[in-house]
């Protein structure tokens, strides 16, 4: 496994945009992106520096990573599930496992949060947004996990070692991905989170309950503010806080584009990228001399 | 004023009954947040007088966590005259760890 100076969460204009500046300062540069977000829907781009004749966003993406990749960045499609630092960063993704000095996390705009009765009263007290976090406090008790998608998968595999019983609720929406054998997969709506003080279970549309100690929401892919908590950057709801250089209270880490809130506009992210370029160029000099 | 570490033996005199507010950062070394959370702790207890500051690892304390329904870390509790005064799951920023305290 081969350590670059700088990987980046994200192929969208703030993570790309990031890459042409540390490639050319000399950097070793990882993109890694799972798909093209927000931008794929954009089909008409009229309101952006330079567009004689507007382009679709996939376009605009996808000449942005040539350019990325003639100047020198690595590409790969992947997911991350998981990022922690111990004398540098380690991402851990669906294809493998990848270590930088430095990261930034430009993933978009995160996705609503699941709006089930209960579930944001409880948080912290059987709600949990991280397995390898939590489930600590869920030796031999009852934990089902919420989500569809690997990245639920992911966080049941973090689980089922310690756990006593473990499902997985879809709340709905088909599993799009193999689940652990031997794990349930309920697939029916959920009307509520339900528990006082702490969760005691699950109340689903048609009536029907399980009981449970804990519940682990993994909905949809990891986006940049689960991998923020994961790692103790400070965020404000759905948004990670950073300071004017783009840099997060972890040393070396840094994120731009929607995941930090404002405007929702390429041009906004493609300046928030070059901000968090020159910085992280700073972070890794500095740490190349030491 | 330094931080004190926070234990079994301990909790009763250093916490419930102190004279001051204190706050007890819930954490264990597994705990990538906690790790960013004990600075912030460390540097505001150089600021804040009036207020005791105290750590308190699940690892090593798990009944203490299990009492206090601690099921997250970093959990921070304040704790006046012997109760829970305030409580916030989460890092928490020094702004955020101020308006806990109330200071």
């Amino acid at each position: 496994m081969s350590e670059y100076d700088v990987i980046i969460v994200g192929n969208g204009p703030a993570g790309l945009s990031a890459a042409l500046y540390t490639s050319r300062a000399g950097l070793s540069t990882l993109v890694i992106g799972k798909d093209q977000g927000a931008l794929a829907k954009a089909e008409r781009i009229e309101n952006y520096f330079g567009m004689a004749e507007p382009i679709s966003g996939c376009e605009l993406v996808e000449n942005t990573k040539i350019q990325a990749r003639n100047l020198g960045a690595d590409l790969v499609t992947d997911e991350i599930f998981h990022i922690s630092w111990n004398q540098g960063f380690t991402l851990e993704g669906r294809a493998g496992s990848y270590q930088a000095k430095a990261v930034l996390l430009a993933t978009g705009s995160a996705r609503k949060k699941a709006d089930i009765d209960g579930i944001s009263r409880l948080e912290g007290h059987g709600v949990s947004y991280c397995a390898i976090c939590d489930a600590f406090f869920y030796r031999g008790r009852k934990v089902a996990v919420l989500g569809n998608e690997e990245y639920a998968v992911h966080e049941l595999g973090q689980l089922l070692p310690v756990a006593g019983s473990a499902v997985l609720l879809t709340n709905g929406q088909e599993l799009q991905a193999d689940a652990p054998e031997g794990v349930p997969v309920m697939t029916g709506r959920i009307r509520s989170i339900d528990g006082q003080e702490e969760v005691t279970g699950v109340t689903f549309e048609d009536g029907s309950r399980i009981e449970l100690d804990g519940l682990f929401v993994a909905l949809g892919s990891a986006g940049a503010v689960d991998l923020a908590r994961k790692i103790g950057a400070l965020t404000d709801g759905r948004k990670i806080e950073t300071d004017e250089s783009m840099a997060t209270n972890v040393p070396g880490l840094y994120a731009a584009g929607d995941c930090t809130g404002g405007l929702l506009q390429i041009s906004t992210a493609v300046g928030e990228g070059a901000k968090a370029a020159m910085s992280m160029i700073k972070f890794v000099r500095q740490q190349k001399k030491e | 004023m330094s931080v004190i570490k926070v234990t079994e033996q301990n909790f009763e005199a250093e916490v419930l009954n102190s004279d001051v507010p204190v706050l007890v950062d819930f954490w264990a070394v597994w705990c990538g947040p906690c790790q960013m959370q004990g600075p912030i702790i460390d540097e505001l207890s150089e600021e804040v007088s009036g207020v005791k500051f105290g750590k308190l690892n699940v690892d090593e304390n798990m009944s203490l966590a299990q009492k206090y329904r601690v099921a997250s870390i970093p959990t921070l509790l304040v704790f006046k005259d012997g109760k829970i005064a305030a409580s916030a799951i989460g890092l928490q920023s020094k702004d955020g760890l101020k308006k806990l305290l109330g200071v």
